[in-house]
């Protein structure tokens, strides 16, 4: 359980003084068979995420961050361990209810981007507020990421970064409960990482989601309650952060 | 759900080549589908509704004479509905513009006004009055092909006396739906009429007074043929009954029901080979689509998608494919289905043809389609989407390339890098190279099957009328003769030859079966009617034996040293039992032969003679032909040059009709296979063909990287279609066989050529696209974003 330690205006908390846990991760292996090899990308992580937290995970390539992130979101299940959500172990979902659990609380900005290649940019947020329960409009989570002006562009007709900020616009959409994301800044120059992160940012101020960010990146860990820092499958390292910096303070 | 619609259509429009193929293919298949069915059910519900509403008899005797108070005993019989007696005469008619003289039968009719049985539909002028002498209705086909009109008059010998008619009505009969002259297979309007005229008069020109020689019966509910039939040959067996038979053994039915056999045949191989063709193609395409869309599909599910909306979104998508075939198929098939209706109205003389819209039809055609869309969607969609979305989510693990053992031999390090890859490329999918084969091959098979029809026809008319039959003319005596009638044929100046032959109708059986047709005597070294074996060998009809045809010998499952019971329906109506000592190839007829005086021993009568065949000086036909009809004895001449030509010209423009349906259709499924084929190939590889040109390799080279591998596909595929495409002939030949006729299995060697030469122009134009489209391969864009 963390001190609410943020002072930043805007911010609030609507549980109260002291958050619940969102999510309890207790003691979660996952191992990938690969024909004959076993591949152990977590190897018993426990971790406690409360409303409204706003965490970092470092680590090394090959470390294991996408394959928590993955098991958070309900992308994919632990092979041992219990993952709680709201005090529900989502390892114990029927296919369903996880379908359900993801189009209800979750927003995930993939690493590969993901975009659907045969929809716009507006279309591609469209196809996720449509089923989502309480979404912005797509042109009002396109404008949040500085997208305005590529609203009927096709991802092919779209940079890297364009591509980036548009599964950002996905994620965020959807005004989630948990923001997941998968290096969202890896492609984008420091003034619209700056913006990026400006949207991840005010999503987990504003409506208090539980937001969790894959970067290898450590400038921006500043932002963060807290950073995790992950090696060969384990947590290495916690770091709880005094102070939270906002986006546009970070020092690149 | 509106944008995953959207993203639907996008993607159809992105696959528009290969939805296209498919939905082409699956149209031809519903094309035929719907043709044939709808033909099939305008033909039977025209024929049944006429055989109802004009009272078409169940059973039917012709006798020698029987007198008019017999009736009463056959209405009697339990069964029995009603019961018509009626006088039939044959006529040879004079007709103006011809040599050579028309025959025609001549039908009494009861004096109510309408008739009973076998009603006639009177399509012009007015009923034959009792009261006026020699006034006749005509039927429709004789009275179209010479122009008659109610009012003309013509000439004809009856029962050897040259007698006036008058021409009162056109008339159609649902006895003669198909109007052929007895013992004869072509339809031949011109050659062969149908008259009515009032009992009475009948009875009076053939001094048949107080007495028939044909009876027609309705039963009732619940009847039992086989029963009435019995009993009917007991009380007419003495006035030469030649033995009361069904509507199954009735010529003119009987054909009917054939053909309708046929258009279900036509109605179920075809469109399973095409929809077959068609799931295979939607398969591969759409698992090549799937294989693409793999993360597509995690990203949906990932976004909280279920399972259900993500199948359903790909199996719209599919739907829509199939739709277009399907209702394209619908609109094609229909509008041939009218055509089909309407040639077949032309040789089968309905008074109203009339070309059904079954809504039934329409809807199996659907879902047909559905069907081979779900089988196309098979195997793939459920695996695909039942991936945990983070497993999708990652790319295909990079293929998995080994080495084969042929790598190692110099043959193989002597080619060039490009041709390795295409080897390799084969090697390592050797599935996917099959299966492509294999599509090729059902194209190339079904190219062959769409000239089959045209080269098994053109054989058996070779065959039989090239080879065995070898006549001039037919010459048919009123009754049998002794054997010196045949001189005096040979005496008529410009007939260089007279062949007899004695016709001799019977009942054949064997065991449960048994068959009526005719016995053939013929004279021994016959020059003008051969029998010919299946090797176009020439069999001597000497020794006491039978030789049957091989549609009698199917029907009644005998074969060479059997012994038949035979029943003789003529004379002293004797029954004997003779041994079958050959076989003949006929395609069609229900015919057996015999030595001519072996023929006399069994009848006790020595030689006679039913009638002759004649080979004419050509110069002098003409004036064989008047001498001819000088003749009260000869009771017909039949041509066969004129017959046929008759009917080549008829089934000419059938088959050029048909040859095109089949063969634009064949073409439309090989470019649909091919163009797919090299389409998903190009779709597979054209990351590693951006790849290849981004580090260098020339334009020609991926060209030939792929177009290597068609061209392999394509060589292997040709001669595999030759075996498939016979395979599906001989299956075509023995299912669109029926009792009446048999589709000999000839298939010409520039019917295999045809098909090849289509097959490879349709992997050249494929091939010419591909080029194009590797020649505008984005490079960039190709590296960005899959696919
Ligand atoms: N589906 C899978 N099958 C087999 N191995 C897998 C699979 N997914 C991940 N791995 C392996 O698990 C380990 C952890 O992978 P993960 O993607 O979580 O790393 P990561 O920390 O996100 O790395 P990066 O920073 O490069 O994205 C790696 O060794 C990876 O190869
Ligand atoms: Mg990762």
């Amino acid at each position: 359980m963390l001190p609410d330690t943020d002072n930043a205006p805007g911010f609030h908390n609507p549980s109260g003084a002291v958050a619940a846990p969102v999510f309890e991760i207790d003691s979660v292996t996952k191992v990938y068979l690969q024909g004959e090899v076993e591949v152990h990308a977590l190897r018993g992580v426990s971790l406690e995420l409360s409303k409204g937290d706003f965490v970092v995970l470092l680590g090394q390539s090959g470390s294991g961050k996408s394959t928590l992130l993955n098991i958070m979101g309900g992308l994919d299940t632990p092979t041992e361990g219990r993952v709680l959500y709201a005090g529900r172990d989502i390892g114990e979902f029927s296919e369903r209810e996880l379908t359900f659990y993801r189009r209800e609380n979750v927003g995930f900005v993939f690493q590969f981007y993901n975009l659907i290649p045969s929809l716009t940019a507006r279309e591609n947020v469209a196809l996720v507020t449509e089923v989502a329960l309480d979404p912005m409009t797509p042109e009002d989570a396109l404008a949040l990421v500085g997208l305005t002006e590529r609203l009927d562009h096709f991802p092919s007709q779209l940079s890297g970064g364009e591509q980036q900020r548009v599964a950002i616009a996905r994620a965020i959409a959807k005004q989630p409960d948990v923001l997941l994301c998968d290096e969202p800044t890896g492609a984008l120059d420091v003034e619209t990482g700056v913006a990026v992160l400006e949207a991840i940012d005010r999503v987990n101020r504003d409506l208090g989601t539980t937001t969790a960010v894959i970067t290898h990146n450590a400038v921006i860990s500043d932002m963060a309650h807290r950073v995790i820092t992950l090696s060969d499958g384990r947590i290495a390292r916690v770091q709880e952060n005094e102070k939270r910096l906002p986006p546009s303070d970070l020092k690149w | 759900m509106k944008t995953l619609n959207r993203k639907l259509l996008r993607d159809l429009y992105g696959m528009r080549g290969q939805a296209l193929a498919v939905a082409a293919v699956l149209a031809c298949g519903i094309a035929v589908f719907v043709m044939s069915m709808s033909t099939m059910v305008s033909i039977r519900s025209a024929k049944e509704s006429y055989y109802s509403a004009y009272r078409f008899a169940d059973i039917f005797v012709l006798l020698k004479r029987a007198p008019n108070r017999l009736v009463e005993r056959v209405r009697e019989i339990e069964g029995v509905s009603a019961a018509d007696h009626r006088v039939i005469q044959a006529l040879t008619l004079d007709m103006p513009g011809m040599n050579e003289p028309a025959t025609g039968r001549i039908i009494s009719l009861p004096e109510t006004e309408r008739g009973g049985l076998n009603a006639l539909y009177l399509r012009a002028g007015r009923w034959p009055e009792v009261e006026r002498e020699g006034e006749i209705a005509v039927s429709e086909t004789f009275a179209l092909a010479h122009g008659i009109q109610p009012g003309d008059r013509i000439k004809a010998t009856l029962r050897g006396r040259l007698r006036d008619f008058t021409v009162v009505g056109i008339a159609l009969s649902p006895e003669y739906l198909i109007q052929t002259e007895p013992g004869a297979f072509f339809p031949d309007d011109k050659r062969f009429g149908v008259f009515w005229i009032r009992h009475r008069q009948l009875e009076a020109a053939s001094d048949m007074e107080g007495a028939f020689n044909d009876l027609t019966l309705r039963l009732g509910r619940g009847a039992m043929p086989e029963e009435v039939i019995r009993q009917l040959d007991r009380l007419l067996e003495p006035y030469g009954s030649t033995g009361a038979y069904t509507r199954d053994d009735h010529y003119s039915a009987r054909f009917v029901e054939d053909e309708l056999k046929q258009l279900r045949t036509m109605a179920t191989i075809p469109p399973a080979i095409f929809l077959g063709v068609a799931a295979f193609l939607l398969n591969i395409s759409f698992r090549r689509m799937l294989v693409l869309q793999r993360e597509q599909i995690a990203t949906l599910k990932a976004f909280g998608y279920t399972n259900g909306e993500v199948a359903l979104h790909y199996c719209k998508l599919v739907a829509v494919i199939v739709l277009i075939g399907g209702i394209g198929g619908c609109l094609l098939g229909s509008w041939m289905g009218k055509g089909n209706t309407e040639v077949y109205g032309e040789f089968i003389h309905f008074p109203f043809t009339e070309y059904l819209f079954d809504l039934r039809i329409y809807l199996i055609a659907i879902v047909l389609s559905l069907g081979a869309g779900a089988l196309g969607v098979s195997g793939g969609l459920n695996a695909t989407i039942k991936l945990v979305p983070a497993e999708a989510m990652r790319p295909e693990p990079p293929a998995k390339y080994r080495s084969a053992a042929f790598e190692k031999t110099a043959w193989y390090a002597s080619l060039t890098q490009t041709t390795r890859m295409v080897l390799r490329e084969i090697y390592r999918r050797p599935l996917r190279a099959f299966l492509m084969s294999l599509g090729v091959a059902f194209s190339c098979g079904i190219l062959i099957i769409g000239n089959f029809g045209k080269d098994a026809i053109y054989y058996l008319i070779d065959f039989q009328y090239g080879l065995a039959e070898r006549d001039d003319a037919r010459i048919q005596f009123v009754e049998a003769l002794s054997y010196p009638a045949i001189y005096e044929l040979d005496a008529i100046e410009g007939v260089i030859r007279a062949e007899p032959f004695r016709a001799v109708p019977v009942k054949m059986i064997k065991g449960p079966r048994e068959e009526r047709l005719s016995v053939i005597g013929m004279a021994e070294g016959g020059e003008l009617y051969r029998l010919l074996d299946e090797n176009e060998q020439v069999i001597p009809v000497r020794g006491d034996g039978l030789i049957l045809s091989t549609v009698v010998a199917d029907l009644l499952q005998v074969s060479v040293g059997d012994e038949v019971e035979v029943h003789i329906l003529e004379g002293e109506r004797r029954k004997v039992r003779v041994k079958v000592s050959g076989l003949v190839a006929e395609f069609s007829g229900m015919s057996s032969y015999m030595n001519l005086e072996a023929l006399g021993r069994l009848l006790g009568e020595g030689r006679s003679v039913s009638g002759a065949y004649l080979s004419l000086d050509s110069d002098q036909a003409e004036s064989v032909f008047v001498a001819l009809k000088q003749r009260p004895r000869v009771a017909g001449v039949s041509l066969k040059q004129a017959t046929m030509k008759g009917f080549m010209d008829s089934i000419a423009e059938n088959i050029l009709r048909m040859r095109l349906f089949n063969v634009g259709f064949a073409i439309t499924i090989a470019i649909g296979v091919i163009y797919s084929g090299a389409r998903i190939s190009f779709s597979e590889r054209g990351r590693d063909l951006a790849t290849l040109r981004v580090i260098g390799f020339t334009r020609g080279e991926v060209s030939r990287m792929l177009l290597g591998e068609l061209a392999i596909v394509t060589l292997v595929g040709i001669p595999v279609g030759f075996a498939i495409g016979y395979g599906l002939c001989l299956w075509m030949s023995v299912a669109m066989s029926s009792d009446l006729f048999r589709i000999p299995f000839v298939l010409n060697l520039s019917s295999y050529g045809f098909a090849g030469v289509v097959i490879l122009m349709a992997s050249v134009v494929s091939g010419l696209i591909i080029q194009q489209k590797v020649k505008h391969l984005n490079l960039v864009s190709a590296l960005k974003v899959r696919d």
